[in-house]
């Protein structure tokens, strides 16, 4: 299980794929937007309506922090209630309503602190209430809690409350990376007394006023939120697709539009009423060739196929320039990347050299691909291209978008490959096991596996970033991650908007609206 | 007529029994189901199993279908796969805004059109009719979705003077700003204007031509009441059963201007349902804008029947 069940995120990186083609060759977009919006050194001024437009699910909406699922899910439940800990922009834990965490040595056992906060009702928080959260987040016959997968470590009998204002929470195998697990998909702390999800009893810094699943949300500022509360008084959180979100924040009604395309980027360059908020490389975009097949099996073939890669190019077609190209490993600029691994660099010479010692010239491999993510069809046929420079021949088959990602895991050697933002541990648990049920690589490797255990299981934060480096480095030297580029993630404000982070997805300040006000 | 009428009637069921049907058949053939689409791509096959088991999506395909259309029978357009609610309840919730439209856009049209057309059939070949023949053949040429971004990129993103889309748009905020269904409602106008107004305009000019309205001009009939009393009723006809075809623009046009302008109306919930493999709904849905589009035909057909009973040998 993974905390990548935000679909919508991927549409979203394929709407910046889509228009790659069109741009190809435009070179990267705009410059000069990316970092932070806002500028200036105002206050913060109170008041005003915020309106903020996300790709609708219709009836599929919910507002149920626990079983959230689209990015409009979880803009919402993040603005009604707050999770014990989220994610910096590098995916490494922040406090929320734990003000503080430890563990015991082996990390088997866990303390929150927690913070004196008020829930919309006027009660206070309490460690009841956060294990009721997990109670219910586990609950067997809830089938939409995504967290269940993720916090399945957690022992709920062993689990209790220490005082007035700690929580203890044991888990059935030791994990360094626990409190980075709270603050992934569906795990929002919500009130003892929540019963009913029409009816939210959160600790956000929004309540809620209305709320029509595909139509629209209505919260009002919660004055007593822990946290300072929110600037503006009224919060609208509203679907509309790529098309609309871009002509309403354009004609004026609208403030803040998630998901925008390099196409909208380019238009929103010449409009000054509207500015991107990029953030630089938050997802990954990769060819996956599959290490438990012929001929991948070998680590020089597989080395061989990741140096023909012409990153920069693929960067600049594929995603019209909107990205960073990739070091085959995943989580670029995120906790435990490890930066100083050289980025690999095409060098066709070479990778002739080790296809000619593996025998590999002249061979006709395929790549199965489809339209799943825009991109993926582009990148194969581009890399095909690239791969034809040192004679090797590629070729680009197709096959249902719909089941593609399953499909993928039995069909062909090679394939497309894409992640949305992550933390490194998530990544490395859910694609690079043994049991990892997505592992589109086949890469299956008991010693990987064990030292996975051993990172995870290591309580030492230096020892752990070193060991995690270590398994990244085995997957950037043997892998059959080709993972060429990390795409941008754009979205847009209107002018008048300040506070507004530039935030990869599934993070704090990714759709975080209490900061943000009205100039 | 009333035979006619019943007649017309049986027939739009047997259409309707044939459009559930293809329906049913477009959408098992999209690929994925509610299952899928639900548990989204990292989910294991156990657990969009036990999903399409819940949702009763593991039961033979033709079962699914009898059961659905014998409720429809009963007038239960069964039940939204993603919501568990009646189908009803979303067609309840997205119907109102579509009605609406399309009351407003008959509403301007239908004047319009008539006017144009008698104004330009009255003179033929004046400078009015090239005028009027020149701009309706022009727009006619337009697809209302480009007419629909051509509209906004100009009037609303750089002009300001109507609001782009309907995003954020609440029941009480159309009375407030009725600017909001200026463009809308102009987009699926425009074409079926040109179409009407060309069939006013030819039926005006063929009956201005026939005999007895020579006869009767002849005779010194008032040219007043010769427009009124002879030569509209027999000049409407053709413009009417244009009205009766224009239905499926009508239909059409205010389905594309929901997406263009993100109305939150029984096309977006259409939209939607589709995208999330929500078969019992897109059926409901396609089986009412579907009922909805035979029945403004017949009542079309019904009423050119009535100012000129003779058409009746047209069926």
């Amino acid at each position: 299980m993974s905390i990548l069940r935000n679909r919508r995120d991927f549409l979203a990186l394929t709407g910046a794929a889509a228009g790659a083609l069109a741009l190809a060759g435009c070179g990267g977009g705009g410059s000069g937007d990316g970092g932070a919006a806002g500028g200036g050194k105002a206050e913060p001024r109170r008041g005003g309506r915020f309106r903020a437009l996300f790709t609708g699910g219709g009836e599929l909406e919910t507002i149920d922090p626990h079983a959230e699922a689209l990015a409009i899910d979880m803009a919402r439940t993040k603005a009604l209630f707050d999770r014990l800990v989220d994610l910096d922009a590098d995916m490494a834990p922040v406090p929320r309503l734990a003000a503080k965490w430890e563990s015991n040595a082996d990390a088997t056992v866990w303390r929150f602190t927690l913070r004196e906060a008020l829930f919309h009702d006027g009660k206070k928080l309490t460690p009841e209430d956060v294990l009721f959260s997990f109670g219910r987040i586990l609950d067997p016959k809830a089938t939409d809690h995504f967290a269940q997968g993720m916090l399945s470590v957690i022992d709920l009998k062993k689990s209790r409350g220490v005082g007035g204002n700690t929580v203890e929470i044991a888990l059935s195998r030791p994990s360094a990376e626990f409190p980075a697990l709270l603050g992934t998909l569906g795990t929002a702390v919500v009130s003892a007394r929540y019963r009913d999800p029409a009816r939210p009893v959160g600790t956000g810094a929004f309540r809620l006023k209305s709320f029509r699943a595909g139509r629209s949300f209505v919260a009002e500022r919660f004055d007593d939120h822990w946290d300072g509360g929110a600037y503006v008084d009224e919060l609208h959180i509203l679907s509309a697709d790529a098309d609309a979100r871009g002509n309403a924040l354009r004609g004026g009604q609208a403030e803040y539009g998630y998901e925008m395309t390099p196409t909208f980027a380019r238009t929103a360059a010449a409009d000054t009423s509207v500015r991107i908020v990029a953030a630089k490389g938050s997802t990954a975009h990769a060819i996956v060739m599959k290490c438990d097949q012929e001929p991948f099996d070998d680590p020089d073939v597989t080395l061989a196929f990741k140096l023909l890669a012409d990153r920069e190019k693929l960067v600049e077609v594929v995603l019209a320039g909107r990205g960073v190209v990739g070091n085959d490993m995943f989580g670029k600029g995120y906790q435990y990347y490890p930066e100083d691994i050289p980025q690999r660099k095409r060098d066709v010479a070479e990778a002739r050299a080790l296809l000619k010692k593996t025998g590999m010239l002249n061979r006709t491999l395929s790549i199965y691909t489809s339209s799943a993510a825009t991109g993926f069809v582009e990148a194969a046929t581009l890399f095909a291209e690239q791969a034809a420079d040192a004679g090797l021949r590629i070729k680009v088959t197709t096959g249902s978008s719909e089941t593609y990602f399953k499909d993928q895991l039995t069909k062909g050697v090679m394939g497309s490959h894409r992640s949305g933002a992550m933390s490194i541990p998530t990544y490395l648990n859910d694609r690079l096991l043994t049991t990892s049920a997505f592992n589109a690589s086949g890469w299956r490797r008991k010693d990987f596996d064990a030292a996975f255990a051993k990172a995870r299981a290591t309580t030492d934060e230096g020892e752990r970033t070193r060991l995690y480096g270590q398994l990244q480095r085995t997957v950037h030297d043997e892998g059959g991650l080709l993972m060429w580029g990390h795409p941008d993630w754009l979205n847009a404000v209107s002018s008048r908007v300040r506070g507004v982070e530039a935030a990869p997805p599934n993070t704090l300040d990714s759709a975080r609206f209490d900061k943000v006000w009205l100039a | 007529m009333r035979g006619y009428a019943l007649q017309r009637l049986a027939l739009g069921g047997v259409q309707l029994a044939l459009l559930t049907v293809l329906v049913f058949l477009l959408t098992s053939l999209l690929p994925g189901d509610a299952a899928d689409v639900r548990n989204d791509e990292d989910a294991t096959p156990e657990q969009v199993a036990a999903l399409r088991e819940q949702l009763g999506l593991d039961r033979p395909a033709l079962e699914r279908f009898t059961d659905w259309a014998g409720g429809v029978l009963t007038g239960d357009l069964g039940t939204s796969l993603v919501s568990g609610g009646p189908v009803l309840d979303v067609l309840a919730g997205s119907a109102g805004i579509t009605l609406l439209l399309a009351a407003v856009t008959l509403a301007v049209v239908v004047p319009l059109a008539v006017l144009l057309g008698i104004a330009s059939g009255l003179r033929e070949g004046g400078r009015l009719d090239r005028a009027v023949t020149s701009v309706t053949l022009a727009l006619n040429a337009v697809p209302d979705f480009v007419l629909a971004l051509l509209l906004v990129a100009g009037l609303s993103l750089r002009l300001g003077w109507l609001p782009a889309t309907w995003v954020g748009v609440g029941a009480a905020d159309l009375i407030a700003r009725p600017a909001l269904l200026v463009l809308p409602v102009g987009v699926v106008a425009a074409r079926m204007i040109c179409l009407l107004s060309r069939q006013v305009r030819a039926g005006m000019v063929t009956v201005l031509r026939a005999g007895y309205v020579t006869q009767a001009r002849r005779l010194g009939v008032p040219r007043r009441t010769l427009l009124l009393r002879h030569v509209l009723p027999n000049a409407a006809v053709p413009g009417i059963q244009e009205l009766a075809r224009v239905g499926d623009n009508l239909v059409g046009g205010v389905l594309i201007v929901e997406a263009v302008f993100a109305i939150p109306g029984v096309a977006t919930a259409l939209v939607d349902a589709v995208e999330a493999r929500d078969v019992p709904t897109v059926q409901g849905l396609a089986l009412v804008v579907a009922a909805a589009a035979l029945l403004f035909s017949l009542a079309a057909d019904l009423v050119s029947h009535r100012l000129v009973p003779r058409t009746e040998v047209l069926r």
